[in-house]
């Protein structure tokens, strides 16, 4: 098991130390490649030479919709996961916040009789995850630890309930006719319709791309530093001259603002948008996906995120004795999980500070033991 | 532990004119004034008062537990005193949060080294020197020009520091990795990066060897130089005696004496504190 462990652990490092002292040209042109590939990747003349991995029960576009949909939440907890080491349960509320925004002010079907289009809504949607996110974290954060891992449980659960049984909120009837982004062709013809659901891959693949620009940019400066002082010492990073408070804050708020767009983007394409979306073991699954990624890592988030959506939508329509191996996803992420903890507890890529945290306490372990 | 001894108005009388004539004209840095710190029963510091002035290299010492490090964590804001208040540039700082009271001048080391051990050197003087960086997440994210002004003087200031404190090759070494000496400079360099008008250090030598004592006295020496008033906890009498203008002594969390090194080398309060505690013990 050991030498298991040592081969992925090497395999990896090479191929960490071959990217970071690659010439500066290759690592652009590899990156470029890269999203070239996605961008193409929804169009059948390039999915049909990928043999197995385009989905068979699904429309392959239609999948890769969603699994973008988790790629940008895993990037957003990430920050408050990974980067800030934030114990955040509840963070499938936030998107529940960013798609219930769109829903309350676009669709016929709400009280409010606003009727905005998509765009003026996708604004306020992300202001609105933002503030609840501050409203969370403000008294919550100045606590330690395993509060906060609580109280966003519990506003997960607030938003479902909320959802299920609020008039306002509509139920299980939901929300009909939500807008779509706007944009229409040469031939007058909208670009985000009802049958083609490669624009709106293609949308949220751009969004991506310009987060994790965003995010890349604040984790390689004074804010990312921040971040790390405050998961590697807290009380010492406080005497440093870090205002601990407002920077675990920011993270919250800036994952939450992610979150929330992501939910707005789901419910410009959903059209449709009720309180069976939400389910309290979405955000269990976000943050198996950062964990399997590599927390504090964005290549690994992207990934992580990415893997989960991808292996829980190749599961549908597969039989294996008779049953659908759709029905035992959460069983088998269970699973993913526990062999991670095990051979890999610093994830796929991991964060390379991550993976010597990890590495310490496997020692302490053995010294203890 | 040494005898109990305590009969403290005597030797605080004692040292109270040497005090009056090092000091004359100068200026107060930080007022120690009259605090007392309990943890539950225990009388961590005992209406201890004594005053730092501008420019100076103020040696704490005490036997091991006496207070010096409580003392440190209530200057910076880590513990509240329970009486009494303390002082710094005139502000009163008492419950001022910690990261106000750095940004005021105030830096400090642990006894017990708490770097940023994943973290390279450099990144752990950087997050020093972002102590007194204007520009935040707004900036950050779009990467304005004067965020980036700034992020390139930290770099910068990060450098010179790993260089002044001497160990400029290990700047991309996660600080877990650097030697026990190391470890200790780069936490001098991290709180110098804070901009400090005061600079604690809490042990800075425990563990060191005779060369390397030396060289820390350099360093502290060269720190006074550029107008860092020094405030040092030190148990090894030669290093403080060598290096301090002026000597405050806890015992059992009070003052004993207060004086020029020489005055309280003879104190008998101070020789009966450390009878048999021999001059180098780090325990
Ligand atoms: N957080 C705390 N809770 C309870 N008691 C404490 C706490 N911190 C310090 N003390 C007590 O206060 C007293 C002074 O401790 P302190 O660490 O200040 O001593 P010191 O002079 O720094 O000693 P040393 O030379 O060993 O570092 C000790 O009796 C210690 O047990
Ligand atoms: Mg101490």
């Amino acid at each position: 098991m050991n030498s298991v462990r040592e081969w992925i652990y090497t395999g990896r490092h090479a191929v960490a130390e071959r990217w970071h002292n690659a010439p500066r040209w290759t690592r652009w042109a590899v990156i470029g490649a890269v999203i070239v590939f996605f961008y193409a990747l929804p169009n059948r003349e390039f999915y049909q030479w990928l043999g197995p991995i385009p989905t068979t029960g699904s429309n392959f576009g239609q999948v890769l919709f969603t699994i973008s949909i988790y790629v940008l939440l895993a990037v957003g907890l990430n920050i408050v996961v990974g980067f800030a080491g934030l114990l955040d349960l509840g963070y499938f509320g936030f998107f529940a916040v960013g798609a219930y925004t769109v829903a309350v002010f676009t669709s016929p079907s709400s009280d409010l009789k606003t009727l905005w289009p998509w765009l003026l809504a996708l604004p306020l949607a992300i202001a609105l995850t933002m503030v609840s996110g501050v409203f969370l974290g403000t008294p919550t954060l100045r606590l330690r630890g395993d509060y906060l891992a609580i109280v966003t449980l519990g506003f997960a659960e607030m938003i479902r309930v909320a959802a299920t049984s609020s008039e306002f909120l509509k139920g299980q009837r939901g929300f009909n006719q939500i807008p779509h982004p706007p944009g229409s062709y040469s031939d007058g013809k909208p670009i985000f319709g009802v049958l083609d659901p490669r624009p709106y891959y293609w949308l949220v693949l751009t969004v991506i791309i310009l987060v994790v620009i965003g995010v890349r940019n604040l984790n390689r400066s004074r804010v990312g530093r921040a971040w790390i002082s405050i998961r590697e010492d807290e009380d010492a990073a406080q005497l440093m001259g870090v205002p601990t408070f407002k920077f675990k804050l920011w993270a919250f708020a800036s994952g939450a603002a992610i979150g929330g767009l992501a939910g707005a983007l789901f419910a410009g394409k959903q059209n449709f948008v009720s309180s069976q979306n939400l389910e309290l073991l979405n955000s269990i699954i976000i943050l198996a996906a950062v964990i399997l990624g590599g927390s504090g890592n964005i290549v690994g988030a992207i990934v992580g995120g990415g893997l989960v959506a991808y292996l829980i939508e190749r599961f549908r329509g597969i039989e294996f004795f008779g049953v659908e191996l759709y029905e035992y996803r959460f069983m088998f992420f269970g699973l993913i999980l526990v062999v991670m903890m095990i051979f890999r507890p610093q994830g796929l890529i991991p964060n390379r500070r991550r993976a010597a945290e990890f590495k310490d306490r496997r020692k302490e372990v053995i010294v203890g033991g | 532990m040494g005898e109990t001894v305590q009969k403290p108005t005597v030797p605080e009388q004692a040292g109270a004119p040497a005090v009056e004539s090092t000091s004359a004209g100068r200026e107060p840095l930080l007022e120690v004034d009259h605090v007392t710190l309990r943890f539950g029963g225990v009388v961590a510091l005992n209406d201890v008062d004594f005053t730092l002035y501008k420019g100076e290299i103020l040696g704490l010492i005490g036997p091991n537990g006496a207070g010096k490090t409580t003392c440190f964590n209530a200057m910076t804001g880590i513990y509240q005193p329970s009486e009494g208040e303390i002082r710094f540039r005139g502000q009163r700082i008492t419950g001022k949060k910690k990261h106000h009271i750095t940004k005021l001048g105030m830096a400090r080391t642990f006894q017990n080294i708490r770097l940023f051990p994943e973290m390279t050197a450099l990144e752990n003087i950087q997050v020093g020197a972002d102590a007194h960086h204007k520009t935040s997440v707004i900036s950050a994210l779009f990467r304005l020009p004067r965020h980036r002004r700034e992020e390139r003087d930290g770099l910068e200031k990060a450098e010179r520091l790993l260089d002044f404190v001497g160990i400029p090759h290990r700047m991309h070494d996660a600080a877990r990795n650097l030697s026990y000496g190391e470890q200790r400079r780069l936490e001098i360099a991290r709180a110098l990066a804070t901009d400090p008008v005061l600079l604690c250090l809490d042990e800075p030598a425990a563990g060191f060897n005779p060369a390397e004592k030396e060289e820390l006295l350099q360093l502290i020496r060269k720190i006074r130089d550029q107008g860092i008033t020094v405030l040092l906890i030190e148990h090894d009498m030669r290093l403080v005696m060598g290096v301090t203008d002026r000597i405050v002594v806890l015992e059992f969390g009070k003052k004993i004496a207060d004086g020029l090194p020489a005055e309280v080398r003879e104190d008998h309060r101070v020789i009966a504190a450390y009878l048999g505690v021999p001059d180098d013990d780090v325990a």
